[in-house]
């Protein structure tokens, strides 16, 4: 038998950090917020702003669930602070269609069956966005692994593909692809579908 | 996780300063690593330090011919950027193969030298670990060790360092660039990261309070004859089990310059210069791989789960050098990987 | 009323896909009540022994912490076995958290901790002090093989497997013989959404609970009975649920630490668990195997033997089908089928996708594989000449049983016909190409379940049974299923699901949901017809005086006269009329014991064949599966849009069975090390490349009205041992432990 001791007393408890005014601009709209330093990009969207259509999947980039646009680029909201974001353009799943005009994406997702239980959805569909927003991938291949950032445990990973891929041949055919970020106007040029049942 | 204050600093020196003005401070970069290791209650710093507006995100050439990466860079910044694709593919190739797209567009180029260990054991507080606890034990020593090292170990950690980008740097010999308290100085890349020995807990040289501030490559990229080799559980998104990173210079079939690194294999990327130096002057053929896998692994021990690394990175050496040599496409890695030379 | 097919049968998007690519779909931790506070769970760093001391002093004096419970301070409550039991619970005594000082696993919930914030909760749970004494544990499957027991019936479903005519003289009859052991570790489901319960207070006990399960009646008959919560306390919701995978059939234990804490403090608690903490319950069961086969000259089997052994809790005895598979697949006289359980310091196992037969079917399928080999025949047509047209097993003819058509058109997409046997003979350049298969059978499944069905007077229809959708496409299939039934457009039909205060439904799983809830939601839109007729009739409308239902049909929003199509009434004009906001009407009451004890007429089941091809680097030892065909047949096919992705799922799970997959446990600790999605490998985009799904041709008028068989399981058997077989066949290497990693292939 022995003595197993779970935090060790001895080491005091830190002084707590007082919360501070940080302004985090979302979806094109400035959010004020007061939060403590240690409130990650992820829990102040989904816990202080009720913008719960990003996910946590694993809270320690591992799966890609949390994944928002900042300045255009794909990241892991769950391993960034709030604090670190008061200059960046943030787009979440929010910002990118509405139920009225759903992005080329969304819908392709859709179309496509792109997902199962629908949590790892948002996070797929952002990191795609940032995906055509890099320029990079044009292949089949490239777009396999340049999407294995987001794991989907339902395992929709060829319905993803293959709607990944009807966007960014739609893309080079000259159809919109969706934008950079919000905040700046929608260069929906055909009119977008309805969505279907 | 602590509770922690957060400034975000202005400039280098500021940095600095503020870090010495605090007990328990820390840099954060991208905060990929940094803020994993805080949600675990592994790391417990008190005051963090943000750096994105040091001025650090730059990369330039320098006139000697090399490429300066300032530490703020992004690893996707980094491999995307003209001149590393062009000059030092090796890298570029390195940096695409670790991580997530999203991790690198957040990761940074400092913050990766300054990854910790992925062990099991040093990231459970449940588990007895030399490297998080000093004096504790090693667990992995006798557990389940099948990711541990294999090469440079001691009886207190068997730790891996488990960058990508760093193997590279390490084949490239890059120079770190380094401000503290006492200015600055610059470490050969070789010298940056230790071995375990008996203080498992210091994983690389860098004196209290010090700050990477870049990375500078040599004029010589290696940018004909290369290979980033990486073998891992699943075909993207996993740490290295072993990598290569290979680099030639041939003048016909005859080696004139090699450099030969591993990773996923020891405590630091491993560079071998007497792999290398079996390798100058040779014909780029089989045989001579063989015997440069066979100098690099000649020290190796396994730990069990883990001995198949062994073998595993005899063959990988191999393969990675023949790749280097005929710059054919790879059908054992990443396919997104090959098509991207 | 007859069937048209104006819907069933024909590819759907999912009815819910808009809310789940604009993110407005919530799932249990995204309901954020005002005022709400949150829960951090304390998990326990030893496997066995005591607690002896907590300190909850220096967390209770940081501000914002509202209060840490333990088993110290947790009131009393419900004290007997059977309130803590579950729907889905075996037999034993079920773990109850906060309870007592003892600890039986490693991670066990040991305190909870309340506060203001999350990032709060978080940080006081981290330096609560808490001291243990330590016992040895035992967690080593292997070392405790001679203690392993047959266990009785203990759960609803589980027999013991049957064996059959005499193994020994099959065995000795047989000119070519096999035999294997084969392997699994412990594995998790890991859904992507981790568990989490948003218990919203309403005072007066009286609470909405937002819980991640696949079963919110389960949930709310546990929380009753363990809180002394009546029904209107206890409303249960989960209109989204991130994936279950089985870990949502019994309650987890955010549930009871979210209700406790809400109860107790009288505020909105939410409670969610960390990835690590979904490595401290249920898992597939670590399981050993060992088969053993013969074949006469002529390839057929002569004898069977599948014995498998496999982990369970010190306090309940988790089952499952593993070995009677085998006694039903093939044609056999003679079957010898034992299933063990060995008693480990480890949460109770719990079902996962496909529980027991994804299990067996690897140990199975292998080793058809390799009997096949023995014999000097390809294995398909090994399996085809074991082809069993008669359930010997349950003395039952099959209600329908299509596994050839599988076999031929699934053979036929793969081009199997041009594989050569031998190993090591097929090549991709530098690259050792491998073909395998395998294939297996799950039962068609049928469970009690009510539906009610409600026109509104815009002609709208709502249909609701309290059911759920783990991504499985129930919104899709029951709104398909509705609007075939009173002839209406998919625009006019809503289904509702994930609330208790909707008609009662089973819990999720075994993949009944389609063919119960379906038949309970044709069956309330045919009591709905009767009821629009009945108001037709009482319209004084001439056409449809003394009419039979049966004389009726309902298309474009009308019930028109079969005999005279002209003769026809818009269903919204009946609502209208009948100076009510809406007609409703339910399906007929739950069957009585009588029905459910009726002796089976046939053996119902679904099946399917898997076709793999693997590219396998000789030197390095790296596998890539390049292709797949899995055809199924499992019945009707209600969306074959849903269908066909929850198939493509179940090949990537098990691609990962295969490959990947694994809780590695350290057994000095008793812990599992790999507890995250880092190191717990699942597959990325990057390792899945075709896959084809097939859907054989199977009508069957007996598993239930619709011709539903179930697809949730049945996808995946087969997919492990066919890409083994493949990599056997690549190589000459038969790898018998699973998952087949780099090092097993150097």
């Amino acid at each position: 038998m022995s003595h197993v001791t779970q935090a060790p007393l001895g080491r005091p408890p830190v002084a707590l950090a007082p919360t501070q005014p940080v302004a985090l601009r979302i979806n094109g709209a400035l959010h004020s917020l007061n939060i403590a330093p240690w409130t990650t990009l992820l829990d102040a969207l989904r816990e202080y702003l009720d913008l719960t259509g990003t996910k946590k999947g694993c809270d320690h980039g591992q799966c890609g669930a949390c994944t928002v646009l900042v300045d255009g680029k794909r990241i892991n909201s769950c391993l960034s602070l709030a604090v670190m974001h008061e200059d960046s353009d943030i787009t979440t799943i929010e910002g990118l269609g509405t139920a009225e005009q759903l992005s080329p994406l969304q819908q392709a997702f859709i179309d496509h069956d792109a997902f199962q239980c629908g949590y790892c959805t948002p996070g797929q569909i952002c990191s795609a966005q940032g995906l055509i927003n890099e320029g990079r991938a044009k292949t089949e291949d490239e777009v396999r692994e340049l999407m294995s950032g987001n794991l989907c445990r339902c395992g929709a990973y060829s319905n993803i593909l293959t709607a990944v891929m009807e966007v960014l041949d739609n893309q080079q055919a000259g159809l919109p692809a969706g934008e950079w970020s919000a905040g700046a106007a929608r260069p929906h040029d055909a009119p977008a579908e309805a969505p279907k049942q | 996780m602590n509770s922690f204050t957060f400034t975000q600093a202005p400039a280098v020196a500021a940095a600095v300063q503020d870090n010495l003005a605090h007990e328990d401070a820390a840099y954060i970069g991208g905060g990929t690593n940094l803020l994993d290791l805080m949600k675990e209650n592994v790391a417990r710093p008190t005051h963090l330090i943000g750096l994105k507006k040091t001025g650090l995100a730059a990369i330039e050439s320098l006139p000697d011919g090399g490429l300066r990466l300032g530490a703020l860079a992004t690893n996707a910044d980094t491999a995307w950027h003209p001149d590393v694709e062009k000059r030092y593919p090796l890298l570029s190739q390195a940096v695409l193969a670790g991580a997530s797209p999203q991790l690198r567009n957040m990761a940074t180029d400092g913050g990766n030298l300054m990854q910790r260990t992925r062990c099991y054991y040093f990231y459970d507080l449940a588990t007895p670990c030399n490297k998080r606890e000093p004096g504790s034990g090693c667990s992995a020593i006798g557990g389940y060790n099948r990711i541990h090292a294999i090469l440079g170990t001691s009886e207190s950690c068997i730790a891996t360092h488990p960058s990508d980008m760093c193997v590279a740097l390490a084949a490239l010999a890059a120079t770190v660039r380094v401000s503290g308290p006492h200015g600055e100085r610059t470490i050969a890349f070789g010298d940056f990261h230790r071995l375990p020995g008996d203080a498992p807990e210091r994983d690389n040289t860098l004196e209290p309070g010090e700050l990477i501030t870049g990375l500078d490559l040599p004029a010589k990229g290696f940018e004909k004859n290369y290979s980033y080799l990486k073998l891992r559980d699943r075909t993207s998104y996993a740490f290295a089990l072993v990598s290569v990173a290979a680099a030639l210079e041939l003048d016909g079939d005859t080696i004139k310059d090699a450099r030969l690194a591993l990773g996923g294999v020891a405590h630091k990327p491993w560079r071998d210069p007497a792999a290398e130096a079996l390798l100058i002057g040779q014909p780029a053929t089989a045989d001579t791989f063989r015997r440069a896998a066979a100098q690099v692994l000649e020290g190796a021990q396994g730990y069990g789960h883990n001995t198949f690394k062994i073998e595993l990175a005899r063959r990988a050496i191999v393969r990675a050098l023949k790749q280097a040599t005929e710059m054919t496409q790879r059908t054992d890695d990443n396919a997104f990987l090959n098509s991207n030379p | 009323m007859t069937l048209q097919t104006d819907y069933i049968g024909k590819p759907t998007n999912r009815v819910d896909g808009p809310a789940k690519v604009l993110g407005t779909a919530k799932y249990a931790a995204e309901f954020n009540v005002p005022n709400l506070l949150y829960g951090y769970v304390v998990s326990s760093p030893i496997t066995k022994g005591n607690i002896t001391k907590i300190d909850a002093a220096p967390v209770l004096a940081l501000p914002g912490v509202h209060r840490v419970f333990s088993h110290e301070n947790v009131p009393s409550l419900a004290w007997f076995d059977r309130s803590y039991k579950d729907d889905v619970a075996p037999g034993g005594s079920p773990f109850r958290p906060l309870h007592s000082a003892e600890i039986k696993f490693s991670q066990q919930p040991v305190a909870l901790v309340v506060a203001d914030t999350f990032e709060l909760a978080r940080y006081a749970a981290s330096i609560l002090h808490i001291e243990y004494e330590e016992e040895a544990h035992e967690t080593e499957l292997a070392k405790h093989l001679d203690e392993a027991y047959q266990p009785g019936k203990g759960k609803t479903g589980y027999q013991p497997p049957k064996s059959r005519g005499n193994f020994g003289r099959g065995w000795a009859q047989g000119v070519a013989h096999m035999e294997g052991q084969y392997s699994h570790h412990a594995q998790h489901h890991n859904p992507m959404e981790m568990f989490a319960s948003t218990v919203e207070w309403l005072g007066d006990k009286k609470l909405n609970v937002y819980d991640k399960t696949q079963g919110a009646f389960n949930s709310q008959q546990y929380i009753m009975k363990v809180f002394g919560l009546s029904k209107e306390q206890a409303r249960v919701v989960s209109k989204y649920t991130g994936g279950g995978f089985g870990s949502g059939l019994r309650p987890q234990y955010q549930l009871f630490m979210a209700v406790l804490a809400a109860l107790e403090l009288e505020r909105s608690v939410r409670v969610s668990l960390t990835r690590q903490q979904m490595f401290s319950f249920g898992h597939r069961p670590e399981t050993l195997q060992h088969v053993a086969l013969a074949a006469a000259a002529d390839g057929s089997l002569t004898g069977i033997n599948h014995v498998a052994v496999a982990e369970t809790s010190q306090f309940e005895d988790f089952t499952e089908n593993v070995v009677g598979w085998s006694g039903t697949l093939y044609d056999c006289k003679n079957v010898q089928l034992d299933y063990r359980l060995a008693k480990l310091d480890v949460f109770t196992p719990l079902d996962m996708r496909a529980p027991g037969a994804a299990t067996g079917s690897i140990g199975l399928e292998i080793a058809m594989d390799e009997m096949a080999y023995a014999a000097g025949l390809d294995p398909l047509e090994f399996r085809i000449r074991n082809y069993s047209d008669f359930d010997q097993a349950q003395n039952l003819p099959y209600s329908s049983k299509n596994l050839r058509a599988c076999y031929r058109e699934g053979a036929a997409k793969f081009g199997w016909e041009r594989r050569d046997p031998r190993p090591g003979s097929m090549r991709d350049g530098n690259l050792l190409v491998g073909w395998g298969m395998g294939g297996g059978i799950w039962d068609a499944q049928k469970q009690p379940a009510q539906a009610q069905a409600s026109l509104d007077a815009d002609g709208h229809l709502t249909v609701s049974s309290g059911s759920n959708d783990i991504g499985t496409g129930t919104y899709t299939i029951m709104t398909q299923i509705a609007a075939e039934s009173l002839g209406l457009p998919l625009e006019a039909v809503t289904f509702v699901l994930g609330d208790t205060e909707l008609p009662e439904a089973p819990v999720q799983g075994g993949s009944w949901t389609a063919a119960s809830i379906g038949t309970a939601v044709q069956e309330a839109c045919a009591a709905l017809g009767e009821e629009l007729l009945k108001q037709a009739q009482k319209m004084d409308h001439a056409a449809f005086k003394g009419v039979k239902i049966d004389d009726v049909q309902f298309a474009n929003g009308q019930m028109r006269l079969r005999t005279d199509l002209t003769q026809a009434v818009v269903l919204r004009d009946l609502v209208q009329a009948s100076g009510q906001p809406k007609i409703e009407a339910k399906n007929a009451k739950l069957p009585g014991l009588i029905d459910m004890v009726k002796p089976p007429k046939y053996s119902m089941h679904a099946h399917n064949a898997v076709f793999a091809e693997v590219k396998v680097d000789p030197d390095l030892g790296t596998v890539h599966v390049t292709r797949v065909v899995n055809a199924v047949a499992a019945g009707r096919i209600v969306n074959p849009k849903t269908a066909r992705s929850q198939v493509l799922g179940s090949v990537v799970w098990g691609i990962s069975m295969a490959l990947m997959e694994e809780s590695v446990m350290d057994h000095r600790f008793g812990r599992f090390m790999n507890h995250n999605y880092a190191e717990y490998h699942i597959p990325v985009n990057a390792d899945i490349h075709d896959i084809d799904v097939i859907f054989v041709h199977e009508e069957d008028a007996e598993v239930n009205p619709l011709g539903i068989k179930g697809l949730g399981e049945v996808g995946l058997l087969g997919v492990a041992a066919a890409v083994c077989n493949a990599i056997y066949h690549a190589t000459g290497k038969r790898v018998r432990d699973l998952p087949v990693t780099i090092d097993k292939l150097l």
